[in-house]
């Protein structure tokens, strides 16, 4: 049973970049359908505050407050005029078809030209201890507290390297949090050193990075640069961090729960299995699929935001109309050449701005060739750096990611390699001396998230009668 | 020009077939390099379903199954290192009158070879296999039949061959074999020559092109079954389930992952490098399983995979020497049924080749039986695309 949506565009998102290519495509006309995997639109740039945390709005957001509400009262207007289906996952692609599941239920759906606006994910290097409870990524820590509610703790240790960091703990202590810490494993030098780039680029942006740690300062809490994480350690919970930082070779802090994350991971594998191909780059460490000025990644594929660059949401909504324009202009439609102009122009400023920041707040690659055998390195399959270790030292012949993952099971867990992919990607090319980008990535596979077998059942699948 | 490096034998393919062959070769002496363009065991012999099944066999086929089984059971003593092989038994599930009477002939065909099969039926059945759908009515069950992982198996065999004296080239397409006074000559992608005076093509799903190069092809073709795995549940299915009617194979891993495999078979792409398992087939295999496995309904999948087999219409592999050329032998297109056989394929083929009687009997699995057009299996319309 195929629904046939070829006539419309599609997107796949509700994010910063999904809404803003939505609002191209509807002004121009279009009837765009929109699939969004979660139940409200804003993905997690602009991830709306649920019921319960409407109380707290200015609070969180201080002068920022309205305009996140009458932006979030003109996408509900957009989407109104769009055919938006929240709470639908998009798990397979292949040719003109893509595999979805709401509702419980699988459904197939042919499609037109789309644009995948799929966003990014949190990512996280391995260090002995994270698999306690009361362990989260960043991203999490926010999404505990924007649509739960949540503290993820009462004493919160923010860690890693990344501008998320102090925008998160910022985030809990103007809500009322306890910040116990929060300690970045970048350098204070390097970051300077990338300040003039950033200046240059996105000078609000700098800005309000700096006044985020100045509020934190105000409020007592210690800020920690320069550091190195050495574990999290605790019982049936986390209850310390420790770390080293200039000759204090034992630091610790006392927590319950720790934020940690090391910048952003793209969310591209509906895109390879939609046919896009990928290019390695350095700055950002990770692979990313090729595009075109304007985003499109295929004959009739366009690719916008987190999920194909580390952008922002700023940049993700250049991207989403940019995306939008040019898939009007494939099918003929008269488009604004000055805007056009304008908008690359910008787009170009925020991936400059976003690669200074890669360059600024490079994570600590360089720790996991010192993890101890015993530190879990895939967390679903329960691998430890030790086994992938030993495997890669038996392997014969050239040794790439997915050979090593067939041999230790490392990726083939729930989290689909999420979580530990870029991790055994670095230790990989360690381990072997070969480039990072010699050692490929994960392949991505359908279903790109877990779909339950009672999703396939027949008369789940609407063919009743 | 460069002189050729000079060895007792050269094999094509490092998979299951090519390592088994190498490493019985190279520990009766004989200077042995194995030749594979890719990895170690990454086609076939790393995706396989691992399943060691001894039941569900022509009775022409148990003297090498049985064998193989031995060598299977045996594994860490002469391979040196775990395949993580289980003797998770195997059984056998129809759920309607045609097939319980496919079901009965297995069993009086393994019962001939000396299995030991069990028939389950109606509470029997019921209070074995309680997730299983009550349309099922008949079940067999082998004992001895058991399970290994596909992806550690062939690599371990590998490196035994090495520890005999062999040598392996990995990353090394053949380009061009010839033959000449006695002996072939094989030239690599790289630009290195190799000869010996016996050449074993054991080249799995690609096999047909030295076949073909030597005046007797065969109807190989590519293809594999679309395989899947749920998350780590709690452990409660030991033997390995199929049905009889061919559309599902099914284990739990210890671990708690259950693995299946569906139909039908998928043909390999264009290049034949890889089998990509369209979307759709991800719905048929859970369609499968919510209709036979009612108590895993609430489990969740979380990957798919594939991988290129070699097929022939019989279904049947080809083992044995050429029919065209003196030194040339041949082992390849086990159509699925490649994993459990490997061992003693190896075993077997390397007697033939050094002029020992092979303890199995070869003769069904000669190539010349394609040449007068040989059966086609009722199997290719079920399982495959067309």
């Amino acid at each position: 049973m195929t629904e046939d949506l070829s006539h419309h565009p599609l997107i796949v998102g509700a994010g910063p970049a999904g809404l803003a290519a939505a609002a191209v495509l509807q002004e121009a006309g279009r009837r765009p359908i929109i699939l969004d995997e979660a139940p409200q639109p804003g993905g997690q740039g602009t991830r709306r505050l649920s019921p319960a945390m409407e109380g707290s709005r200015h609070r969180l957001f201080g002068r920022a407050a309205q305009h996140m509400s009458a932006r979030e009262r003109r996408e509900d207007a957009l989407l109104a005029k769009c055919d938006y289906r929240a709470g639908t996952l998009v798990w397979g692609a292949f040719g003109d078809e893509i595999e979805v599941m709401r509702d419980g239920r699988l459904q197939r759906i042919k499609r037109g030209p789309m644009i995948i606006a799929s966003g990014a994910m949190d990512r996280i290097f391995p260090i002995p201890g994270w698999t306690l409870p009361g362990v989260y990524s960043i991203g999490a820590a926010q999404i505990a507290l924007k649509r739960d509610a949540c503290f993820i703790g009462r004493r919160v240790v923010f860690a890693g390297s990344s501008p998320l960091l102090y925008l998160a703990a910022v985030q809990y202590l103007r809500a009322g949090g306890h910040v116990a810490a929060v300690l970045d494993t970048t350098a204070r030098g390097a970051k300077l050193r990338a300040a003039p780039g950033m200046a240059l680029r996105g000078p609000r942006t700098l800005l309000d990075g700096l006044s985020m740690m100045l509020e934190l300062r105000r409020a007592g809490i210690p800020i920690k640069t320069g550091v190195t994480l050495e574990g999290f350690e605790g019982g049936a919970r986390v209850d310390v961090v420790r770390y080293r930082i200039a000759r204090d070779r034992d630091a610790r802090v006392e927590c319950d729960a720790v934020a940690f994350g090391y910048g952003l991971r793209a969310e591209s594998q509906l895109a390879e299995l939609a046919g896009a191909s990928f290019d390695f780059d350095m700055d950002f460490r990770q692979w990313f699929p090729k595009l075109d000025i304007d985003g499109r990644a295929g004959e009739r594929l366009w690719l916008a935001g987190d999920g194909a660059r580390i952008g922002g949401a700023a940049a993700a909504a250049c991207a989403g109309q940019l995306a939008a324009l040019s898939l009007l202009a494939s099918e003929g439609a008269n488009v604004p050449r000055l805007e056009i102009r304008r908008l690359r122009a910008r787009l170009a400023r925020w991936h400059g701005f976003q690669r200074a920041m890669a360059r600024a707040f490079a994570p600590p690659t360089d720790g996991l060739r010192d993890l101890p055998d015993a530190a879990v390195l895939c967390r679903c399959e329960r691998v430890s750096v030790g086994e992938v270790r030993q495997a890669i030292a038996l392997q014969q012949g050239p040794v790439e990611v997915n050979r090593v993952k067939a041999i230790t099971r490392c990726g083939m867990g729930r989290c689909q390699g999420r979580l530990c992919g870029l991790a055994l990607a670095e230790l990989t090319a360690g381990a072997t001396g070969q480039t990072l980008e010699a050692v490929g990535r994960l392949r991505a596979q359908a279903p790109i998230r877990p779909i339950p077998v009672a999703a396939a059942r027949r008369a789940a699948m609407g063919c009743e009668g | 020009m460069k002189e050729p490096q000079t060895f007792d034998a050269i094999i094509v393919g490092a998979g299951l077939f090519g390592c088994a062959t190498g490493f019985f070769l190279a520990q009766r002496g004989l200077a042995t390099a194995i030749l594979e363009r890719g990895h170690v065991g990454a086609q076939s012999s790393g995706a396989n379903f691992g399943s060691l099944r001894l039941q569900g066999r022509a009775e022409r086929q148990f003297p090498l199954s049985l064998r193989a089984q031995a060598l299977w059971e045996d594994f860490e003593n002469w391979v040196g290192e775990s395949c993580e092989y289980d003797r998770t038994g195997h059984i056998y599930f129809a759920r309607n009158d045609e097939g319980r009477a496919k079901l009965l002939e297995y069993v009086k065909a393994g019962r001939s070879a000396g299995l030991e099969i069990e028939i389950l039926e109606g509470e029997a059945l019921r209070r074995r296999l309680p997730f299983l759908t009550e349309d099922a009515h008949i079940a067999c069950h082998s004992p001895r039949s058991a399970t290994a992982n596909p992806r550690l198996a062939t690599p371990a065999i590998c490196r035994a061959f090495l520890r005999q004296g062999g040598t392996l080239r990995s990353g090394c397409e053949v380009v061009r074999v010839a033959h000449r006074d006695g002996c072939f000559r094989v030239e690599t992608a790289g630009g290195e020559t190799l000869s010996a005076p016996f050449l074993v093509n054991a080249a799995g799903a690609w096999a047909g092109e030295i076949a073909g190069r030597f005046g007797e092809p065969v109807p190989l073709f590519g293809a594999g079954p679309p395989q899947f795995v749920t998350e780590p549940l709690p452990y409660r299915l030991r033997p390995v389930l199929q049905s009889i009617e061919g559309d599902l194979i099914l284990r739990q891993i210890p671990r708690g992952n259950f693995i299946f495999a569906g139909y039908p078979r998928t043909r390999a792409n264009a290049g034949g490098k890889f089998t990509f398992v369209p979307p759709r087939k991800v719905e048929t295999g859970l369609q499968v399983i919510a209709e036979t496995m009612p108590g895993l309904i609430s489990a969740q999948v979380i990957r798919n995979w594939s991988g290129v087999e070699g097929y022939l219409p019989d279904m049947l592999p080809v083992i044995g020497p050429s029919s065209t050329t003196e030194g040339l032998f041949h082992a390849f297109g086990a159509s699925g049924g490649g994993f459990q056989i490997g061992p003693a394929v190896g075993e077997n083929l390397a007697s033939l080749i050094v002029g020992d009687r092979p303890v199995c009997p070869l003769e069904d699995y000669a190539i010349g039986r394609f040449s007068g057009g040989a059966e086609t299996s009722d199997r290719i319309a079920r399982e495959f695309d067309t």
